[in-house]
C-alpha cells in the first residue's frame, strides 16, 4: 500500500495502537464529561483536546463570551407521518441520555440552551421517505439541543443540512432502541464566516444499526466530535465522513467508538480533499475497547488528499485495547497529494488538466458517496464537489 | 507519414537557484514505422529529451524546434501533444490514488481517440491487450501504479502504448529494473506495436541488452546533450564491447 507516501510539507500522520489497563482517552482530556460548562476550564490552546483548533476564530463560543441572539437561526423538520416532532424544555427526560458533554463548548451549548427539538419515531416504524432537518443560519449566534430517538426496531434516515451564517455550538443525542436502524446524514453547507462546534452522541441499543455520514464543506470553522457508545450486544456503527477543505477554512472531525459492550461492530472511514492556502484539516479517530468489550470488530480508516501546497493535514488514529478477546481491530491514515507529476502523467495521455483533477477527486470520495443511499444528496455532494473543483481551478 | 523532427533543441533546467543547459543543440528525425535507439551514460540527457518532447513544465525549450508533420509540438501543452499522437512511456510512472486502472485507460481512450470507444469493444480490447502483457485482470480495479511492482508499471505503460496507438512513441528506459522475463515480455509487447508499421519508436536506453529483443533500425549514441555518433544497429554491438568511456572522454574535453 502506498500508506503515508507522498506527505506534503505541513502535514502530518501519526497513529498508536495503545494497550493499557487505564484509558488514555479519557486521561487526554483535561476534564471529566460534564454538563455543566464551569466544571471545564477556560481552554488556552495548549490542551491535547484544543491544540489544533484556532481558538480566536470560535467567536467565543469556548470562553463564555459568545451570548444567545434569541433569533438568527431557523430550524425547520420535515418529518413523514408518524414521526413525533417536539420542542421541550431543558427539564425534559430524554435530554442527554445518549452522551455526556466531553469539552468546553459541548458543555456550554448543553448549559445555555433553551428549547430543545426532539424527533420520535416509535417503535417498528419503518420510515418510507426521510427526515429532513433544516438548521439555516442568519447571522446570530445559537446553543442547540437535538434528539432523534427511534423505538425498537423502527428505521429512519435523517438528514439534517446546515446552511447559512452563524455561530452555533449544539449537542446532537442519536437513541437507537433495540434492533433499530438509523442512518443520519449531516451535512454542514455553511457560508464561509460560520462558526460550527458540535457533539453527536449515539447510544446504539442491542443488534441496533447506526450509520452515520458527516458531510462537511462550508464555514469557517466546524469542528465536530462524533461519539458511539453501546447499549447492549449485537449493535453496529458505521461512521462515514468527507470533507472538502478549502482555502482559510479549519475542519475537525473528533472521532470516538467506545466499545463499552461485548460483541459490536464499528467501522470509521473519513476522506478529505484540500486545497488552497492554510486550509487545515484534523481528523482524530479514537477507539476504545474496554476490557469487557469482548467479540469486537472495530476499523477505522483516514484518507487525506492535498490538491494544492499551503494546505495542512492532523490525522490521527488511536486505537487502545484493553481485552485479547476480540475479533478484529486496525487503523490507517494516509496523506497523499495530488501534486505536479499527476497532473503531468494524467496529461501525458491526452486528458486535459480539469479532467485530470476532477478523475481524482470524484475516484477518491465514490466509495464514500455512495455509502449515503439517499438519491438527492448524493447528487448534491456530487455536484457540489465539482463546483469546488471549478472555483479551484478558475 | 508521420515524421517527428527535432532541430537543434536546447532545454535548461533551473537547480540549485541556477541555470543548467542539459541538451545542447539535439537534431533527430523519427519517421512513422522506424525505430531509433538513443544510447547513452548516466546524465548525458536522454531523459531530459523525452520529458522535454513530452511537455514537462521543469524543463525549458531555450532554443530549437520541433514538429509532428509540420505541427509546432513545443506550442501545445501537454495534453495536447499527447492526443496529436506523441506518447512518453515513463521511467517512474506516478501513482494516482482514487483512479482506477480501467478508469484511467478509458478516460486517456477516450481523449485521445475523441470519442468514447463503445463499452463492449472496449472492453474485449482492453482483456485482449492485458492477456498479452500477461497482466492479471484485478489489475483493472487497483488504482494507477499504486502499490505496483516495477515490472508491473512498466507493463502498465506499455499497456498504454497498445491501447492509444501512438504516432511517435518514447520510451524512456522501460528496460531498466526489468528482470530477464519482463523484458521479454514489455519488448514482445512494443514489438507488437511496432509490426503494425504506424509508429514511430524512440528507444531510450542505458544499456544493450533490450536491443536484443527489440531491433532498431537505428542506434545514437547521446553524450553531453547532444547526439555524437548516428549509425545502424552496429554501432550497439560496439556500445556492448566498448562501452561508452570513449564518449564521455570526448565529451568532457569538447
Amino acid at each position: 500500500m502506498a500508506e503515508a507516501q507522498n506527505i506534503p510539507v505541513g502535514s502530518t500522520t501519526a497513529g498508536s495502537i495503545a494497550v493499557a489497563a487505564e484509558s488514555t482517552v479519557a486521561t487526554r482530556m483535561s476534564a471529566p464529561p460534564s454538563f455543566d460548562v464551569a466544571d471545564f476550564p477556560v481552554p488556552h490552546g495548549r490542551e491535547e483536546e484544543w491544540r489544533f483548533t484556532p481558538l480566536e476564530r470560535l467567536r467565543g463560543l469556548h470562553d463564555g463570551t459568545a451570548v444567545a441572539t434569541g433569533s438568527g437561526l431557523k430550524v425547520e423538520v420535515e418529518a413523514p407521518e408518524g414521526v413525533t416532532v417536539e420542542t421541550v424544555g431543558r427539564d425534559d427526560a430524554r435530554l442527554g441520555k445518549a452522551g455526556t458533554p466531553v469539552d468546553r463548548i459541548a458543555a456550554q451549548a448543553y448549559s445555555s440552551f433553551e428549547k430543545a427539538s426532539v424527533v420520535t419515531v416509535p417503535k417498528e416504524k419503518v420510515l418510507e421517505t426521510p427526515i429532513r432537518i433544516a438548521v439555516h443560519g442568519e447571522g446570530g449566534v445559537a446553543f442547540g439541543h437535538q434528539v432523534i430517538e427511534l423505538g425498537a426496531f423502527a428505521e429512519a434516515v435523517v438528514v439534517i443540512d446546515h446552511t447559512g451564517d452563524a455561530v452555533l455550538a449544539a449537542n446532537v443525542d442519536y437513541i437507537l432502541g433495540d434492533g433499530a436502524k438509523l442512518t443520519v446524514v449531516s451535512i454542514q453547507d455553511w457560508d464561509e464566516k460560520s462558526v460550527h462546534v458540535a457533539q453527536h452522541n449515539a447510544l446504539v441499543g442491542r443488534d441496533a444499526s447506526f450509520k452515520s455520514v458527516v458531510v462537511t464543506f462550508g464555514g469557517d470553522l466546524v469542528r465536530l466530535h462524533p461519539r458511539v457508545q453501546y447499549a447492549g450486544t449485537g449493535g453496529e456503527a458505521e461512521l462515514f465522513g468527507l470533507y472538502f477543505t478549502d482555502k482559510g477554512q479549519h475542519q475537525e472531525h473528533r472521532l470516538l467508538v467506545d466499545h463499552n459492550t461485548p460483541h459490536c461492530k464499528s467501522n470509521v472511514a473519513y476522506k478529505g480533499a484540500l486545497q488552497g492556502d492554510d486550509a487545515h484539516a484534523v481528523w482524530i479517530g479514537d477507539v476504545l475497547i474496554e476490557a469487557k468489550a469482548e467479540g469486537t470488530d472495530t476499523y477505522e480508516m483516514n484518507r487525506n488528499l492535498v490538491l494544492t501546497d499551503g494546505a495542512r493535514v492532523d490525522s490521527v488514529p488511536n486505537l487502545e485495547i484493553e481485552t485479547g478477546e476480540i475479533v478484529g481491530a486496525g487503523h490507517a491514515s494516509a496523506t497523499g497529494r495530488f501534486d505536479d507529476e499527476q497532473l503531468f502523467y494524467l496529461m501525458a495521455r491526452g486528458i486535459q488538466e480539469h479532467d485530470a483533477r476532477r478523475l481524482v477527486v470524484r475516484g477518491f470520495f465514490a466509495e464514500l458517496v455512495q455509502q449515503i443511499g439517499v438519491d438527492d444528496i448524493e447528487e448534491r455532494l456530487i455536484a457540489k464537489i465539482e463546483e469546488e473543483l471549478e472555483a479551484a481551478v478558475g | 507519414m508521420a515524421t517527428l523532427e527535432i532541430r537543434d533543441l536546447h532545454v535548461t533546467v533551473e537547480a540549485d537557484n541556477s541555470t543548467k543547459e542539459i541538451l545542447k543543440g539535439v537534431d533527430l528525425t523519427v519517421k512513422q514505422g522506424e525505430t531509433h535507439a538513443i544510447m547513452g551514460p548516466n546524465g548525458s540527457g536522454k531523459s531530459t529529451l523525452a520529458y522535454s518532447l513530452a511537455g514537462h513544465p521543469k524543463y525549458t525549450i531555450t532554443s530549437g524546434t520541433v514538429t509532428l508533420d509540420g505541427e509546432d509540438v513545443l506550442e501545445m501543452s501537454v495534453d495536447e501533444r499527447a492526443r496529436a499522437g506523441l506518447f512518453l512511456a515513463m521511467q517512474y510512472p506516478v501513482e494516482v490514488p482514487g483512479v482506477s486502472v480501467s478508469n484511467f485507460l478509458r478516460t486517456s481512450a477516450t481523449a485521445i481517440r475523441g470519442e468514447a470507444p463503445k463499452l463492449r469493444t472496449w472492453v474485449k480490447e482492453v482483456k485482449e491487450a492485458m492477456e498479452r502483457l500477461s497482466i492479471d485482470p484485478s489489475f483493472a480495479e487497483r488504482n494507477v501504479n499504486e502499490g505496483f511492482s516495477g515490472g508491473e508499471k512498466k507493463r502498465h505503460e506499455i499497456l498504454q502504448l497498445e491501447l492509444l496507438k501512438p504516432k511517435v512513441a518514447i520510451l524512456d528506459e522501460t528496460d531498466s529494473g526489468l528482470d530477464v522475463d519482463a523484458l521479454r515480455v514489455v519488448s514482445e509487447g512494443v514489438n507488437r506495436v511496432r509490426e503494425t508499421g504506424e509508429v514511430g519508436t524512440l528507444l531510450i536506453t542505458h544499456y544493450t541488452r533490450i536491443l536484443r529483443y527489440i531491433k532498431p533500425d537505428y542506434v545514437h549514441v547521446f553524450s553531453a546533450g547532444r547526439i555524437v555518433e548516428s549509425g545502424g544497429a552496429e554501432l550497439a554491438d560496439k556500445l556492448e564491447n566498448e562501452g561508452y568511456e570513449a564518449y564521455t572522454k570526448g565529451g568532457a574535453s569538447a
